[in-house]
């Protein structure tokens, strides 16, 4: 209720700041032609910006400092020889309930007198420190409108200043993005290093058995955490997704972008795009329940022992999940190869598919290699297919026909549950997220460097 | 760049060069239209072509933008074939062959009728692999030493050669515009055809680079039959032996180059010549 009153004040002021500064701009020009520099929409935005920087700031001041305000405040309504029978965790239980009285909300139990006196006097304060900030913020914002407003002269640079903070604006918003990923490398980073202080590094780089235990079969003992298991299992599951989709997904995209006619893309397109909109656990269900019993029957006709679910069931299944992507990627990047290159090989007599070979693919390779290398790190991160579909067997294994276990399906299992973070049980979770993150970093890398180096070829 | 200027300057003097009126009349007809009409979709973009073009010499189509005469250039070398929608009516013959006979291969009819296109278009390969692509789909090496025979002797038919010998493995995408449009030259050469289309090979390009393509054109008359469209009166002059004049789709007038430009007999015509319409 508080802040959409703080909103609904501060888009006025937005409103009065803009209509000032445009209407002033408006009165420059006069008959005798004085040349203004910027136009009035400008200067409006000018007025805004100046309004409500100061008025935005003591806002975000009161959103940031205003909470351990009104605690300190608090504390000091509670009698001193309370506060003295009570432990940290019993002082944040009354600091709750005499808030949750100023709010009207009730409490559990009986009330305290003192707690009574104290939610009165922290409902009246709540009030007046809410008054005060509206009043500041709008004080400061007229303050500051009224000298944005004696500023504004025909001479005024309004225009440059405006697009200065626009400017600024989106660098703001790309920053979000760059400090949320620093943010999430942190976390895991921190956790990781923690995981590291109960295992060694080499153990859990280089070990090849992937057996934790949980501290409540009462050993003592931690487990073992080699990831070589889970990463060849990964991997396994990767690559076999990736012959899956390869040979599938980039067959269909030169069909589609070379021979289909426009009626036959119109419908194929879009069923093809439905693919990547089935959710990932259906398709585990899929794999579950038809894929893997089929190839446990077709592998059982020609004489091989193929379990339900190994890393074949979830390798095939999560290629299929992955076609969509690079059908589309790579029907894109055909598409962008100069109709120019294709005229140029027709002219010279070659044929519909010597053309699509000599010509047209090596033009995309880069492209096409780009979408590749991102289909694999989403193969490689994919959790819910083989979670369920891989048979969840965290053994260093050569066969793709024998369950298999995964480095997000371990981290599911780790994660899940009750656990708290002080074991390397749990923490174990971030180290394994970390290798993925770094892994799919780095092919990610990798396929941006080669989209780069090659892209030029046909300019 | 002295030397450039001197070949800019030669090439301007050439116009119609060494070719009289009569002696092109009687040379014999490599490819012979008639009444080619060409549809894309609903909308009819030519309308009932004949013409007859000469064996070994420049023919050149002009007319103002939008007049037909790339669309009827394509029609030449069924390149209208890619463009969905497309509809191509009426008789082309090659050396007296239909070449839109069902029992014809559009692959050899490309080999016969080479192209070169406005923007310049080198694959994103090396120069050498640029040239050997047509020869290697056609089979016209038996080996290795054959190959390199064909590519060296297409790009010093291009007048390319002594530029590029140095850098054969280098990609042909590195070239300047004007050596660009010359390796496509030698690449068209290389399959051996015996008509070159070329579809306005010098719009994308500089004066003296233009300069030199035509003079190439000239060079390579001796050869080939070759078909230009220009948007240029001026080029068409300096390279063509005949002109055919389009104009909304239809062929207005054709004959001997100097006839069309000294002495036009219809008014279009008249009146393009004269710059005042188009």
């Amino acid at each position: 209720m508080n802040s959409l009153i703080i909103a609904g004040l501060l888009v006025l002021l937005l409103g009065l700041a803009y209509q000032t500064g445009w209407s002033k701009s408006r009165s420059l020009v006069t008959p005798d032609g004085i040349k203004v520099h910027s136009r009035p929409q400008y200067h409006g935005a000018l007025v805004a910006i100046w309004t409500l920087v100061p008025a935005l700031l003591i806002v975000g001041l009161w959103a940031n400092f205003g909470d351990s305000a009104t605690r300190a405040f608090t504390v000091s309504q509670i009698p001193p020889d309370v506060i003295m029978g009570l432990d940290e965790i019993a002082l944040n239980a009354t600091i709750q309930r005499i808030g949750a009285l100023a709010s009207g909300y009730g409490v559990v139990g009986e009330v305290q007198p003192f707690e009574q006196a104290a939610g009165a006097a922290l409902r009246q304060f709540q009030f007046l420190s809410f008054l005060l900030v509206v009043a500041a913020a709008a004080g400061t914002g007229i303050l500051a409108l009224l000298y944005a407003r004696s500023r504004i002269t025909a001479r005024l640079r309004a225009r440059n200043a405006v697009e200065r903070v626009m400017n600024l604006a989106l660098l703001a918003c790309s920053g979000v993005a760059i400090l949320t990923t620093v943010g999430i490398v942190a976390s895991l980073l921190t956790e990781a290093l923690r995981f590291f202080t109960f295992i060694n590094p080499l153990d859990f780089f280089f070990g090849t058995v992937w057996a934790p235990k949980f501290s409540s079969t009462g050993t003592g003992d931690a487990g073992q955490y080699g990831i070589l298991p889970l990463l060849s299992g990964t991997l396994m599951v990767a690559a076999i997704a990736m012959a899956v989709a390869v040979p599938v997904g980039l067959m269909t995209a030169i069909y589609l972008s070379q021979y289909a006619p426009r009626s036959v893309r119109a419908v194929v397109k879009p069923i093809i795009e439905i693919l990547a909109g089935i959710p990932t656990i259906v398709y585990g269900f899929f794999a579950l329940v038809t894929v893997g019993p089929f190839l446990n029957k077709a592998g059982a006709m020609i004489g091989l022992d193929i379990s339900a679910t190994s890393a074949l069931t979830a390798g095939v299944v999560m290629g299929i999940m992955i076609i969509p992507f690079i059908s589309s990627l790579s029907d894109d990047i055909l598409n962008q190869v100069p109709l120019a290159l294709r005229d140029g090989a027709y002219g010279l007599g070659a044929t519909q598919s010597e053309t699509i070979r000599n010509v047209l693919l090596p033009a995309a390779l880069p492209g096409i290699v780009g979408a590749f290398l991102l289909a694999v790190s989403r193969a490689i991160g994919e959790t819910m297919i083989v979670v369920l579909a891989a048979g969840n067997s965290p053994v260093l294994r050569g066969s793709p026909f024998e369950p298999v276990s995964t480095i997000t399906v371990s981290i599911v299992n780790q994660l899940t549950g009750d656990t708290d973070f002080a074991g390397p049980q749990s923490l174990v979770g971030f180290a394994l997220g970390l290798t993925l993150f770094v892994m799919t970093l780095l092919l990610n890398i990798v396929a941006l460097y080669i989209v780069r180096r090659f892209r030029e070829q046909y300019e | 760049m002295d030397m450039l200027a001197g070949k800019v300057k030669m090439t301007q003097q050439s116009v119609n060069n060494g070719m009289n009126p009569t002696d092109m009349l009687e040379r014999p007809i490599r490819l012979h239209a008639k009444d080619v009409t060409v549809h894309y979709g609903a909308k009819q973009a030519l309308f009932g072509i004949s013409i007859d073009i000469p064996d070994r010499a420049v023919t050149s189509f002009i007319g103002p933008s939008g007049c037909g005469k790339s669309t009827f250039l394509r029609c030449i070398n069924r390149m209208n074939d890619t463009i969905e929608g497309a509809k191509v009516r009426g008789l082309i013959e090659l050396d007296g062959e239909d070449i839109y006979d069902p029992a014809l291969d559009v692959v050899e009819l490309r080999a016969r009728i080479g192209m070169v296109f406005q923007k310049p278009n080198p694959f994103p390969k090396s120069i050498y692999e640029n040239v050997a692509y047509g020869p290697k789909i056609h089979g016209l090496a038996r080996s290795k030493s054959d190959l390199d025979e064909i590519v060296v002797s297409s790009l010093r038919k291009a007048g390319l050669f002594e530029e590029v010998k140095d850098r054969l493995n280098e990609p042909g995408t590195g070239l300047s515009g004007g050596q660009q449009q010359r390796l496509c030259i030698a690449r068209a050469i290389a399959v051996g055809p015996e008509v070159i289309l070329m579809d306005e090979p010098c719009s994308a390009l500089d004066p003296i680079a233009t300069a030199i393509i035509e003079e190439l054109i000239d060079e390579l008359r001796e050869n080939f039959t070759i078909v230009i469209v220009t948007h240029s009166m001026q080029q068409a002059a300096r390279v063509s032996q005949k002109t055919a004049f389009f104009h909304l789709g239809k062929l207005i007038e054709e004959g001997v180059t100097e006839d069309i430009f000294t002495n036009p007999v219809n008014k279009q015509t008249q009146d393009y010549i004269m710059g005042r319409i188009g």
